[in-house]
């Protein structure tokens, strides 16, 4: 029935029993200023990592375990793993032009693990990511939240299994000119609304059948997977994210999700500073980008990067994506820092690329922040996060080691270099990114 | 030759002798770097009727009564983007504001830089307040030979006004990086057919041209003649190490000047490229790395510096997101990636005015030179500095 389910049941035994054995020994981090982002920076800190938790995160005066491996990171700053709201590492795609609709297409099912691009990612300190489909459709498809784990198979790499649903990560939707075209497509705005409100109808449908059912499998209407993941969405069990960039397009994706009661996370946000009293009200979280410069697409000729500084004064929740490869997972701490030189204060920075990630994605309870119980998955940095002379020194995963800058191998990943990366940078010219 | 060039300096007289446009300005800076000798502690730089007057220390210069004071923490001769395309590649990815690239011909010499600026794109300003004054811009890559390219300031309302140099260089594209829009060559050494061919007939027009019966004027041929008499150079725009090697082989079959231009796979050949001579516009720190230039490596600026081949940075062309790239910020992490930060600005300034052959104008703080400066709140390159002010020929800009 759920082959999937099996086959990673059996891997995360796999899994527990190697991690089990190597994390017997509790790995202690001293020395370096601690940026917990749940609470002030910890100068001369301690990090104590057990079995792929973290058990203790204080200062010079936290009791370390007699029989711990003592990492000195003196003149070094930890931080969490970075959390990346909005990629398209991993070489996977979405939807095809059949449909402006896909609600059924997986992007697990085409990602390789075995994509350079995540090391890219490793690189720049990004621990968890939310892979999406592109925003050539109204809906390109599900996403799929991923931990960056070195894996031979995408089960080894999903970060949020809910076998019961089939769930592994949200639903991409799009709106604005890039879902627009001919065939299939809409061809105006007013076209893409009425699309999508009449397949959530449809789906309120199937979920009164459903519920009509009460149970009883003879009167349950066929099994259908668009349907069933739209009542996912319908149920608040799965998180839609909506790409869009225009005032009203904005307020177009809010109103849909006020009117089917649906929890949507705003994607780029272009214009986020023109209706940030709206977003806040609305009480929706918006995960942004920050660019070099401005212009390229039409519909996002307006865009700055301070719609980080004008959606923190309005009050509303903000997060910060790569949308790799429109810009670099390998620069995400860099692309944070432009959050702060357009405006945003350095907390609101620093939650944008951990916490508020991770709570658009569901995972608070494990990311995000160092804090007791978390996976330990963090980061160890040269020098403050928003220098551009910091670099990423280390990556660590659950208590492993992941990515290493002193490894000449795992550098390149960094820097680039001869035959470094294999794959094409992922953009979409036809139904753009963005 | 350069009849922009006559026009302007009329143009200059007729302010000059207005000279209402000009204040006299005194820039005072924590650090002073003139560019020329180490950086000064506690400087001042006098500016008067568009021209840097004096550069010392504070309690060696007297700032003179009348002179408009600006204060910053870093102060640097105003910035340079060796190679770009705003005013010509316009802010929106719409067909009509996209000038850079013509498609109905693999090699058009003839199509001038000049013709295509527009002063007022949005780009270019949003360049000059990131503290960038002067700018190589002009046909983009994408065709063997895209046109021309031209030096401006990052000033003025017309390209009379920007203009520095109309002619500087011609832009060729070698490698598998053609736009698809164009006829063009299916292969590499077709390309390198094709260029051969060109430059043979132009040897030709070159040496009618300059003899008893010159021929009907041939636009095209002009400006190749121009560039074997060595008056334009070539800029190749290559990435891949075997292409680099065609075009330095081109070089020495036909004896032009020549900058390689992106050169992602530079670092494999360094010593070859040390012994031609050849500077480098080396690619946008950041760039995606992607097609030819997927080896791309941000130490690169890096390691051809330390080999002593001279090299500049470059803003290059984005045909998506972001639209321009910030010469500034690609050398902010080419600094933290080998290179160091007083060798990043040294690219960014004197080293990349000597490459576009204007040294005796711009790259750096001193007597006589254009005032043209940037004044910082702190290191240049740290990602939340702010550029505070921006001088152009002595005039505030920003």
């Amino acid at each position: 029935m759920k082959p999937i389910q099996s086959l990673l049941a059996l891997v995360c035994a796999f899994t527990f029993v190697v991690t089990g054995l190597a994390q017997s020994t509790p790995q202690v981090f001293t020395g370096a200023q601690i940026i917990p982002i749940s609470g002030e920076p910890i100068n001369n800190g301690v990090l104590i990592v057990e079995d792929g938790k973290i058990t203790a995160v204080g200062d010079e005066n936290t009791r370390i375990p007699r029989n711990a491996d003592v990492h000195d990171m003196t003149g070094k700053v930890i931080m969490p793993g970075l959390v990346d709201t909005h990629s398209h590492i991993g070489e996977g795609d979405g939807g095809d032009r059949s449909s402006a609709l896909h609600p059924d297409v997986r992007i697990m099912d085409a990602i390789d693990p075995r994509s350079d691009t995540f090391k890219k990612a490793l690189s720049g300190g990004i621990t968890s990511v939310n892979v999406m489909p592109g925003s050539g459709h109204l809906m390109s498809g599900q996403t799929v939240y991923l931990k960056l784990r070195p894996a031979d198979t995408i089960e080894e790499m999903l970060l949020v299994v809910d076998e019961e649903n089939n769930i592994y990560g949200g639903m991409k939707m799009a709106n604005g000119t890039n879902p627009i075209g001919s065939g299939a497509f809409p061809g105006t705005r007013a076209k893409s609304a009425a699309m999508v409100r009449n397949l959530y109808y449809k789906a309120m449908d199937y979920q009164k059948k459903i519920e009509a059912a009460d149970g009883d499998e003879s009167k349950m209407p066929p099994r259908n997977l668009e349907m069933e993941a739209l009542v996912q969405i319908l149920e608040g069990k799965r998180t839609v994210h909506n790409h869009t960039h225009r005032h009203d397009d904005i307020l177009t994706a809010i109103r849909l999700s006020q009117e089917f009661g649906y929890k949507v996370v705003l994607h780029h946000v272009s214009e986020a500073y023109k209706v940030a009293d709206e977003i806040a009200a609305a009480g929706i979280a918006s995960s942004i980008i920050t660019l070099d410069a401005f212009g390229g697409k039409l519909e996002a000729q307006d865009f700055t990067n301070s719609n980080g500084a004008a959606l923190e004064a309005a009050g509303a929740k903000v997060g910060l994506h790569t949308d790799d490869g429109i810009t670099d997972s390998r620069m995400f701490l860099r692309s944070a820092a432009l959050l702060v030189k357009a405006g945003m204060s350095r907390k609101g920075a620093l939650e944008a690329i951990t916490i508020a990630n991770a709570e658009m994605m569901d995972i608070e309870d494990r990311a995000g922040t160092l804090e007791n119980g978390k996976d330990a998955d963090f980061i160890i940095l040269s020098g403050d996060p928003f220098s551009v002379y910091t670099h990423v020194e280390q990556t660590w995963i659950e208590g492993t080691k992941v990515w290493d800058r002193s490894n000449p191998e795992d550098k390149e990943f960094a820097t680039g270099g001869y035959e470094v990366f294999r794959g094409e940078v992922f953009i979409h010219h036809d139904g753009a990114e963005q | 030759m350069r009849i922009i060039n006559n026009l302007l300096v009329l143009l200059l007289v007729v302010t000059f002798s207005s000279s209402l446009a000009f204040a006299q300005i005194a820039v005072k800076g924590e650090k002073v770097y003139t560019m020329n000798g180490d950086a000064v502690t506690n400087g001042v730089v006098l500016i008067k009727d568009g021209k840097i007057e004096r550069v010392g220390t504070a309690n060696r210069v007297s700032i003179p009564s009348g002179y408009t004071v600006y204060e910053a923490k870093v102060v640097t001769p105003g910035l340079i983007d060796a190679h770009s395309v705003v005013g010509l590649a316009g802010y929106l990815n719409q067909d009509d504001d996209q000038d850079q690239l013509e498609t109905s011909g693999a090699i058009q010499p003839e199509l001038r830089a000049i013709d295509a600026y527009n002063a007022r794109g949005p780009l270019v300003k949003y360049l000059r307040d990131l503290g960038i004054t002067t700018v190589h811009t002009g046909h983009g890559p994408g065709a063997l030979i895209s046109g021309q390219t031209m030096i401006v300031k990052t000033t003025g309302e017309t390209v009379n006004e920007a203009l520095v140099d109309s002619t500087t260089m011609l832009a060729f594209t070698m490698g598998n990086m053609l736009s698809g829009a164009i006829s063009k060559p299916g292969t590499r050494s077709k390309g390198v057919a094709m260029l051969r061919q060109e430059l043979i007939k132009a040897q030709s027009y070159a040496e009618k041209r300059s003899g008893e019966n010159p021929p009907a004027v041939d636009i095209g041929m002009e400006a190749l003649a121009d560039l074997l008499d060595g008056k334009v150079t070539a800029l190749i725009t290559v990435h891949k190490a075997n292409d680099i090697m065609t075009a330095l082989r081109l070089r020495e079959e036909f004896d032009f000047p020549m900058v390689l231009d992106g050169a992602a796979e530079s670092y494999l050949i360094i010593d070859q490229i040390k012994a031609s001579g050849v500077p480098v516009i080396i690619h946008p720190t950041m760039m995606r790395t992607r097609g030819d230039g997927k080896n791309a490596s941000m130490e690169t600026a890096g390691k051809l510096f330390a080999a002593g081949i001279p090299v500049a940075f470059q803003s290059g062309y984005e045909g998506y997101v972001p639209k321009t790239r910030v010469v500034l910020f690609e050398a902010g992490v080419a600094a933290a990636n080998g290179l160091g930060s007083d060798n990043a600005l040294r690219m960014l300034t004197i080293d990349a005015a000597t490459i576009l052959g204007m040294e005796d104008r711009v790259g750096s703080l001193e007597r006589g030179k254009d005032a043209d400066v940037a004044l910082f709140d702190g290191d240049p390159f740290e990602y939340t500095t702010e550029v505070t002010g921006v001088i152009i020929n002595g005039i505030k800009v920003k």
